[in-house]
């Protein structure tokens, strides 16, 4: 059996003397890999850089195998960002993270194509708060979804300023006063559309995603954030100074 | 013979059936390469170390490129691997010291700065003679991400760092080269 669909190289690792073991993002087969042989030489190397977009043909006896790849680039995103320590962090970060979450073979169209978008706004200059909002969406598209839309204690929709840890819910300012050591600080770029984001609100946004995701997403698998995703938080914190 | 075989396939490019061919073209030539290629086996087995300064292979520690009085102190070529610094040394461009890092880091793979030569390498930035220290990653996303933390770790040092220039190779016909490395090499144009 045999498909071709477009797709985000995520990984690829050696295998063997010249092949790779490639795991790609795909537009309708979800997070897939293959086996491309020749992975590692010259020619291919770099079209199966995290990052890159290929027109992916997937070839196998039977659908439950590995199967081969051949590749075609499309579009080479990691050269674009490789200059860039901060956004070649954010690449690697949202690369690990897609593949570190989601299930294999399972379709994810939502995801491929929020990931899409979020790399060619990495070539801008607020991808930050643009990174926040798409693992707002990865919560969401793996059922840890946040409700943001009004305050869990009293019911408002005005003033949110707090996350329960426990819910993920949205609390007020006036609700969240008392516990506000226990809460999870929520930026207002996550309510409402703003023009320009604070790098502390940024900070604030993956601190509230990264508990999230560590909590409902890796925890329970003994699994731990991707290194990639906590080195971009410690760059972000950086440049914030 | 069969462990013979079998140790000659876990070699880089050898199966169990290419193993056999090359056992037995060793046995057939016992005293011209069989012996001479256990002796010299033997010989890099007990000599060959990994270098304290640098983490380049040879029989004596520090290296030879390390020892040689003649190499300029105030450059340092931080490479992934010690291929890498094989690479750059058949070149003869670059007549400083090295560093071999042992890898680069892994957005997936769990390599983090502290799997790799990264706090010696600050240690020796950090001296005196040192002016530059040169970042030749490799052009791959790991790669360039490990440059990236090697610049901010050394920005307190005091030393120059640079990278590679990524572009069109010598030889390179610009319609056979990928869409990546055009871009770089439009990045990096320079006049004529």
């Amino acid at each position: 059996m045999d498909w071709t669909d477009q797709g985000i190289v995520l990984s690829a690792r050696k295998h063997g003397e010249t092949s790779a073991i490639v795991s790609l993002m795909t537009q309708e087969h979800g997070v897939h890999a293959g086996l491309v042989r020749g992975g590692v030489g010259k020619r291919s190397r770099g079209i199966l850089q995290p990052g890159n977009t290929v027109q992916a043909h997937w070839r196998a006896r039977l659908p439950e195998h590995l199967g081969a790849y051949t590749c075609e680039l499309v579009y080479a995103q990691a050269a674009v960002l490789m200059d860039h320590p901060l956004r070649l962090a954010g690449l690697s970060a949202a690369c690990a993270l897609v593949e570190t979450t989601l299930p294999e073979r399972e379709s994810h169209a939502r995801v491929y194509e929020s990931l899409l978008s979020l790399l060619a706004a990495m070539a801008g200059d607020h991808w930050p708060a643009d990174y926040v909002l798409w693992e707002v969406e990865m919560l969401r598209e793996l059922g840890f979804g946040l409700d943001l839309g009004c305050c869990a204690a009293t019911g408002e929709t005005e003033n949110l300023a707090y996350v329960s840890p426990k819910t993920g819910r949205a609390v007020s300012v006036a609700a969240g006063e008392p516990y506000k050591g226990k809460l999870l600080p929520l930026p207002g770029f996550l309510l409402a559309e703003m023009e320009s984001v604070e790098d502390g609100q940024v900070l604030d946004g993956l601190k509230l995603t990264g508990y999230f995701l560590e909590r409902h997403v890796y925890a329970p698998h003994g699994g731990e954030i991707p290194p990639a995703r906590r080195r971009l938080v410690e760059r972000l914190s950086r440049a914030a100074g | 013979m069969e462990r013979l075989i079998g140790l000659l396939a876990k070699l880089p490019g050898l199966g169990p059936r290419s193993a056999r061919r090359a056992a037995l073209y060793l046995l057939k030539r016992n005293d011209s390469l069989l012996k001479p290629l256990a002796r010299a086996l033997s010989v890099a087995a007990e000599n060959i170390r990994t270098c304290s300064v640098c983490g380049n292979l040879d029989a004596r520690d520090p290296c030879g490129v390390c020892a040689d009085p003649r190499r300029d102190d105030s450059l340092i070529c931080v490479v992934e691997d010690v291929a890498d610094m094989w690479a750059l040394e058949r070149s003869a461009a670059f007549r400083g010291r090295y560093h071999v890092l042992g890898g680069a880091l892994s957005a997936l793979d769990g390599v983090g700065p502290d799997d790799l030569n990264i706090p010696a390498l600050v240690a020796r930035a950090g001296r005196a003679e040192v002016s530059e220290v040169i970042l030749a990653t490799n052009v791959t996303v790991d790669g360039q991400t490990t440059a990236h933390y090697i610049a901010d770790r050394l920005a307190e040092c005091g030393v120059t760092v640079s990278g590679l220039a990524h572009g069109v190779p010598v030889g390179g016909e610009l319609d056979y080269l990928d869409e990546g490395t055009l871009s770089q090499a439009l990045k990096a144009r320079r006049p004529v």
